[in-house]
This record gives structure tokens, sequence and C-alpha cells, in this order.
């Protein structure tokens, strides 16, 4: 438990196996984003070979074996891993594990989560998790090269998968400890005064991502430990009678189903997605409001959209199998609940659009990247449509569009939030403010750019382009008016990664040299903002909290200046 | 500064942190069997007509009567002994959580028994869809026994002496945690015995 | 729970010894009448609503449920919506998939 924080603590204890929320949230942050980084280069090898085929591999090519051409294998290993990786190692770990670990608990006046070591376990469980995924491409097996989504029977013959599997049951177990932890702390350490409805919207956001983490990844869980036990144990629960592999029928008992893994993989998957996506929205909102100095439109339709939104995500998965074979009567159910999830939704981004009007907006970097989401999510969002109604779905299932439609939910969409959060909360962490022209400089090229990668991707969906061919379509006859975008799109990504490199430049020399502030900088009304900048190790705050208003309180009429924060009468 | 909240209870919800921490994990352990059952039903509807229930009658329903009677009674030991903690019984309460752990232990012995048995006659979790989620659930079962029994023993050994000494309503939390945690285990075996064994 | 008396705790162990008899006979109930010879419809609605008053009389008194506070029956609910949806789902889309082959 949190000691009080008079006895000093070595190196050790205090920023490698701490129980200091704050720190725990760092580490979170800094092994997101390395991993964060080390997907994108995954991904940037497989669209050189995208754009020029069996053609040497700059840079990398001498790790790709004993030619510097990536091979097929290898090309599938990049793709699982890329998804993995980016997923589950990367955003969900820097949304939840960083943001919700450092600013819940500051968001509500808590002087820590509610059980610190556990905390810790989730992230050294996270850690391990993630250290057996890197070390899977060392093994001579070779990392999973089933897609990220694992589909038997392919994933129970594949080589590689039961590292994967493992490595998830670590990253599943530190998602539930983490989420676990989360909602025991929102529930139970509001600060008095600080009611449900005057919540920061990113608090209920975080608050509905942990509900749908504790309730979705168990079921993965239990189809990892099926799977498993197909790999390694011989049963047949993904595997029907009478299965012919390279020639041979399989041998195995059989009478399993492959349908029965699609099912528990998207029971999670789908909820996943929410989890992508809220705590983004929440960051959007707080920088929206802190930005427009005004109050954020329909607060509370927003939380109970946000509520609603994550209820009905669990009943929609099904949308992702309209190729299975599915009946018309359960087609019918999918199609309808997925329509219905997308009203709340456009609710949310329809009150964040409102939120703008008529306000002397502020174009910070926190507030560009959260602008940029707007449109971006949008156009992730409405993309989604097509796929959701069974029709148009059998058309565009596996294709290109796919990969465009939720590349814009999480990479302009969610990533461009995260950034948002990383500019805004940069001066709560370190005492310092990041550099706005540095920031600016990594935000017009990302902007671009993301757009340049991800928009051509509809355009070979639509034609018909499979998501999963290692050539890019070459050989098709239908894909031959649309190759040629695979350059530009491949072109475009390794501009994207130049264009992170202000953002590095920017962490680095904003730490220590960069502009000193003090607990306020942007003058915000959220509690956090009340803590000293970096807060107190183990405490957050200098004395009891309490809490007086609503979480935005912009330009009320007849206050002194144009913000009311929560903690002041 | 110290967490609010470890022992007694926040006015507006009525719970202390660990309380409603133990019952959140298991929601999220409810999921985790109740994704098991999901697959168990859509394995027994994908398999053959007969194919569950022929291989079910090869399980031996006298051990796995015998196996919930203990793990009932564990789960009254285990209430008594948080009881006893209640009514400031520290002796009582080492003898019903000494109980506790040896019908946990008598449960892996009959486990260990059933499953040698079922080798020795050459079935493994292999030999059928059936028993491929026999072997995955109860095992899974059996590992959460082993959790809790690995729990519970560290209350019982002297740990549990000091940490009752320096903070006993703490103490008394604790042992309710786990035999929250506990029950579930015995809740989930209630399940696990008529859709393995007797169906 | 903390401001119970020891009479208080007294008339709880007597409904836990109670609950104990309860779960005691019900095991050897559901033994008992997976011999009869019914259906196996019928076998399976039998033994599951067995088990459901087992596992109530479990959840109920010795995890103290009906005495709880609202937030944990809250969750709870919701768990178990999420449950049955995770249950029923596939099920029901298994079985829509039977009818059109």
């Amino acid at each position: 438990m949190s000691n009080d924080s008079h006895h000093e603590e070595n190196f050790l204890q205090k920023y490698i196996f701490s129980v200091d929320h704050k720190v725990i949230g760092l580490q979170y942050g800094i092994t997101s984003l390395l991993f964060l980084f080390f997907g994108f280069c995954l991904m940037m090898v497989m669209r050189w070979q995208l754009a020029y085929p069996e053609t040497s591999v700059p840079i990398v090519g001498w790790l790709l074996g004993e030619s510097d051409i990536l091979m097929p294998e290898i090309y599938n290993m990049l793709g699982a891993m890329h998804g993995t990786i980016m997923i589950f190692l990367g955003v969900v770990p820097l949304a939840v594990g960083a943001f919700g670990n450092y600013i819940v608990p500051l968001q509500i006046g808590a002087p820590d989560m509610a059980f610190p070591k556990l905390n810790a376990a989730s992230y050294w469980s996270y850690f391990i998790g993630g250290v057996i995924m890197l070390a899977s491409f060392f093994m001579p097996e070779g990392a999973a090269r089933s897609g990220w989504t694992s589909y038997p029977p392919l994933s129970i013959f594949e080589t590689g998968q039961t590292t994967w599997l493992i490595g998830m049951v670590f990253l599943i177990t530190s998602s539930l400890l983490g989420s676990m932890n989360i909602i025991v702390t929102i529930v139970q350490l509001r600060a008095p005064g600080l009611s449900w409805f005057r919540l920061p919207f990113f608090v209920w956001a975080q608050f509905v991502t942990a509900f749908l983490l504790v309730l979705a990844f168990p079921p993965l869980e239990a189809a990892a430990v099926l799977q498993l036990m197909d790999r390694v144990a011989h049963t047949s629960f993904f595997l029907p009678s009478g299965l012919v592999y390279s020639g041979a029928t399989v041998d195995v008992y059989g009478s399993g189903s492959p349908l029965l893994w699609q099912h528990l993989f998207w029971f999670l998957a789908h909820p996943e997605v929410y989890v992508l996506i809220l705590p983004a929205m929440g960051i959007v909102g707080d920088v929206i409001a802190n930005n427009t100095r005004k109050p954020l439109w329909g607060y509370k339709s927003l939380v109970y959209a946000s509520v609603f939104l994550g209820f009905m995500s669990f009943i929609v998965w099904a949308h992702h199998m309209f190729l299975t074979g599915m009946g018309q009567a359960m087609s019918a159910f999918f199609q309808t609940t997925t329509m219905i999830i997308s009203i709340p939704s456009v609710v949310i981004l329809t009150a964040f659009f409102i939120s703008l009007w008529g306000a002397s907006i502020r174009f910070t970097t926190p507030m560009l990247f959260a602008l940029a989401f707007l449109p971006m999510f949008g156009i992730g969002g409405l993309t989604g449509l097509p796929l959701g109604v069974g029709a148009s779905d059998i058309h565009l299932h596996d294709t290109y569009y796919v990969i465009g439609h939720f590349h814009y939910v999480v990479a302009p969409g969610t990533i461009f939030a995260l950034f948002a959060g990383i500019y805004y909360w940069f001066p709560k962490i370190t005492g310092r403010k990041m550099s706005e022209a540095l920031g600016k400089l990594h935000f017009w090229p990302s902007l671009i750019f993301m757009n340049g990668v991800f928009m051509p991707m509809f355009i070979q969906g639509l034609a018909g382009v499979s998501r999963r061919l290692y050539d890019g379509g070459q050989l098709y006859a239908h894909a031959q008016d649309v190759l040629q975008w695979n350059e530009f799109m491949s072109i475009s990504a390794f501009c994207l990664a130049a264009a992170q490199i202000p953002f590095i430049i920017n962490v680095f020399v904003s730490m220590f040299n960069g502009e000193k502030v003090d607990r306020n900088p942007w003058g915000a009304t959220t509690v956090e903002w009340s803590a000293p900048s970096p807060p107190v190790p183990h405490a957050n705050f200098e004395g009891d909290v309490e809490v007086y208003r609503g979480p935005y309180e912009y330009s009320v009429p007849g206050a002194d200046k144009d913000f009311s924060p929560q903690t002041e009468k | 500064m110290q967490i609010p909240y470890i022992v007694e209870e926040r006015p507006d919800t009525g719970l202390n942190n660990s309380k409603l921490g133990i019952w959140v994990f298991l929601a999220s352990e409810i999921m985790l069997f109740g994704g098991l059952f999901s697959a168990y039903v859509f394995l027994r509807m994908a398999a053959p007509v007969g194919d569950f229930a022929y291989w079910g009658s090869k399980l031996s329903i006298p051990m796995a009567t015998f196996n919930t009677i203990v793990l009932i009674s564990s789960s009254v030991t285990v209430i008594m002994s948080w009881a006893s903690l209640k009514m400031k019984d520290f002796e009582k309460y080492k003898m019903y959580m000494g109980l506790t752990l040896l019908c946990a232990f008598l449960f892996l012995v009959v486990k260990y028994f059933e499953y040698t048995g079922k080798f020795h006659h050459g079935i493994y979790p292999s030999s059928s869809t059936f028993m491929g989620i026999y072997f995955t659930l109860t095992g899974l079962h059996m590992l959460h026994i082993i959790g809790g029994m690995i729990v519970m023993g560290y209350f019982w050994l002297p740990f549990g002496n000091k940490m009752w000494q320096s903070d006993p309503e703490r103490f008394t939390n604790r042992i309710e945690v786990a035999g929250l945690y506990w029950h579930f285990v015995d809740l989930v075996w209630i399940f696990l015995f008529p859709i393995l064994y007797l169906l | 729970m903390s401001d119970h008396d020891n009479g208080h705790i007294q008339e709880h162990i007597k409904v836990y010894l109670t609950v104990f008899g309860a779960l005691g006979a019900l095991t050897l109930l559901t033994v008992a009448a997976s011999y009869m010879d019914v259906s196996t419809t019928e076998a399976i609605f039998l033994a599951l609503t067995i088990a459901t008053v087992k596992a109530s009389l479990v959840a109920g008194y010795f995890m103290h449920l009906i005495t709880e506070k609202h937030t944990i029956i809250w969750i709870l609910c919701l768990t178990f919506v999420f449950f049955l949806f995770c249950m029923f789902i596939p099920m029901i889309t298994t079985i829509d998939h039977a009818s059109l082959s």
C-alpha cells in the first residue's frame, strides 16, 4: 500500500518497481510508445514489399534472413504481429494503461489507484507479455503468422502460434487487473463533492472502457486456452471432422467448429474497438472544452451515449462473420444492432462539433490534434456502415476497404487523440510545456501523410483487392487499375515516419529545456490541474481535495476569469 | 497519504475497496467460465448426436459426487472461519481454515485419481471433443482451487497471526474476500458437475 | 457487515448450516435424477434447474448477495446479461445456420 512519502526510496523502488500510479502510468506510456514505433516499423517493411515487390529491402534487409528480400512467410509474420502489437501492446496500453493510470486518479482527486500493488502487477504482466511477443521473432519457429485474428484451422497448424497464445494470456491478465483497478478507483476514491455527473468526460470514458475490458476479455482468454489445447494437447475444439490439410486428412477426433473461435474472438474484439476509441473520445472532449473556453456541449448526452455505446458493443460482433453462412434472421439482427450502435457514436461526434460553435478557439497543438480527430474518426465511422450491412459486406469483406476503415478509426482517430493527450498533459507530468513550433511541425505532415496512407485503401478495396496479398495484387486482373496506388501509399507511410521525428525531438528537448509552467498552464477546470506539476509522489495533492462544481465551467457569466476550477468554491 | 476506504466503508457505496474489487474480479471470472460454458454448448451441438453422452458415461459419478460434497463442505468451513473471526475467536478460525485447506487438498487428491485413471485407460484430452472440454474445464477449475489454496494457506500460516494482531478488522475483511473467491470456485463446480458427469 | 454483534453471527451460522444441509440433499437429488429414465431434454432441464438452485443458495447466503449493496448487484446483473449474450447468441446463430442447409 502507499506509505507516507517520508521514507527514502532507492532508485529501483522509485522508478522500476514503484507502486505509485504516476510512475506506472509513465512506464506504460514509454513501453507502449516503443511498441507503437516497433509495430509501425513492421508495417513499413511490408509496405516496401507492396510497393516494390521482391526487391531488396533497404536499411533493415539484413534482418530478413539470407536474402534481403521479404519472404512470404515473414510477410505473414509481420502482418500478424503488426496487428497484435499495435492493438494489444501499443494503443490499448497507451490509452488505458498510461492515460488511465496517470490521469484518472488525478482527475478524481485521489492519492493513488485503489490497489497500487495490483497496478504494478498489471504493468509487469504486460511487460512479460510484450517480451514473449518480441522473443517469438527470434525463436526457431518464428512469430505467429495467422493474422491478429488467429482464425483456425490455419492457426492450429501454423508455427509460432503457441508463443502468441501464451503472450496473449499475460496481456489479457494485465488488462483485467488494470481495468478492475480503474473501476474500483472511480467508484470508491472520488474526492468529496465529486458526484457522478461532475466527473470529467475522460473519466467516464475510462470507466466504460474498463467495464468492456473486464467483461469482454475473459471469453477470449477462454478461447485462447482452447486453442492452446488444440495445439498442444491435440484436441479438436476448432477442427471439424474430415479436415484435409496439405493433402492428408488431419488425424484428430474432429467434430469441432472453427466458427466457435470466431464467436469467442469477436465477442472480445468488437468491444475492443470501443476500448480503442472511448478513451480517445475522452481526451478529445477534455481538450476541446479547454481550448474552446466554453462548456462541452451536451455533457450528459455524451455520458449516456458512451454508456449505451459500451453496452451495445457486446451484441454486434457477428457483423464480422456475415460471410460464414449465417442465416438471414441472425444477419438481420446483427445488421440492426450495428446500425443502432452508430447512433451513440454520432451523438458523441455531433456534441463535439457543436461545442466548437461560436467559440474563440485556441489553436494549440493538442487542440489541432483533437480537431483533426473529428473528421478523421468521422471518415472511419462512416466507412464502417457499408461493412455493417450484409449485402455490401459481401463485396467489401477482407479487402483493403476494411483496412482503410479501421485504420481511419484507430490511426488518425485514436492515435491523434492520444497525441493530443500527450501534448495536453505533458506540462502536468514534467512541469514544462512542449514546443508549439515543433508540435505544429509534427501535426501538419502527420495529418497529410496519414490520409496519403489510408485514403487510397478505400479505392483499392472497392476494386476488390484482398487485404492479405503478399504482392499487393499483381497477379489479379481486377487489381491492375489500382496497383499504382501501392507506391503512393508506401511513400506516404515512409514520410509519415519522418513526420514523427519532430515529436521525438520535442519530447526530449521539452523535458529538459521546455518553457517552465506553474500548475495550470492551460487555464483548465478539472481537478488534476490543482495538483503541483509534477504531482507529489504517492499523494498527488498537497492537501485534501474537495470539489464544488461541474467539470467544464468555462466562461461562467460573472466569474472573474474565463475558467472556474472544480476545486474552487 | 493513505488511500481511503481500505478498511472502512465509503458512505455512499457502503463498500470498502477490496469488497468491490473482488466482485469485479468475480464478474470477469463469470465471463471466463461463461465463455467456456458457451463453448461446451456450442461443441455439444456441433458433435454427432449422443457423442457427448457416450464419452460422459466414462466418467466416475461416485468420485465426482464425493468431490461435490467435499467442495460444499469447504465452502461452509471457510465461511465459519470468517464468522469465527467476527466473534474474535482466532483459534476457531485456525481450525476452520485448516479444515478448508484439508477439503481442498482432498478434492485435488480425488481429482488426481480421476485423471490418472483416465490416462491408464488410454483416455486423453485428444480422445474426443468431450474429453477435451472435460480436461480443459476441470483443469482450469483445478488451477483456481490451487490458487485459492495458496492465498488461504498464506493467511493460515503464521503470517496470518501477525496480520490478525496488527489489524484484526482488515484481516477479517481479507478472509471474507478470500472466502468470496472460494465460494465462486465452489459455484463453478456446482455447474461443472451436472454438465460433465450427469448429462 | 462490520456492525454485527455475536448474536447476529450465531443466527448467521444457523443459516449456513441449513444451507449446507440443503446443498448436500440437492447434490444427492441431482445424482438420483440422472439415473431416471427421461428424455435428454428433460434431463438437461432437471439437472440445470437443480444446479441453479444450488448456485443461488451459495451466492445468496454464503456470498451474502441477498443483503449486498446495490453497486455490486448492478455489476453482477450487467455481467449476467453479457453472459447470456455470450451463451445464447452463438447458439442461436448456429441453429440459424442449420435451418438453411
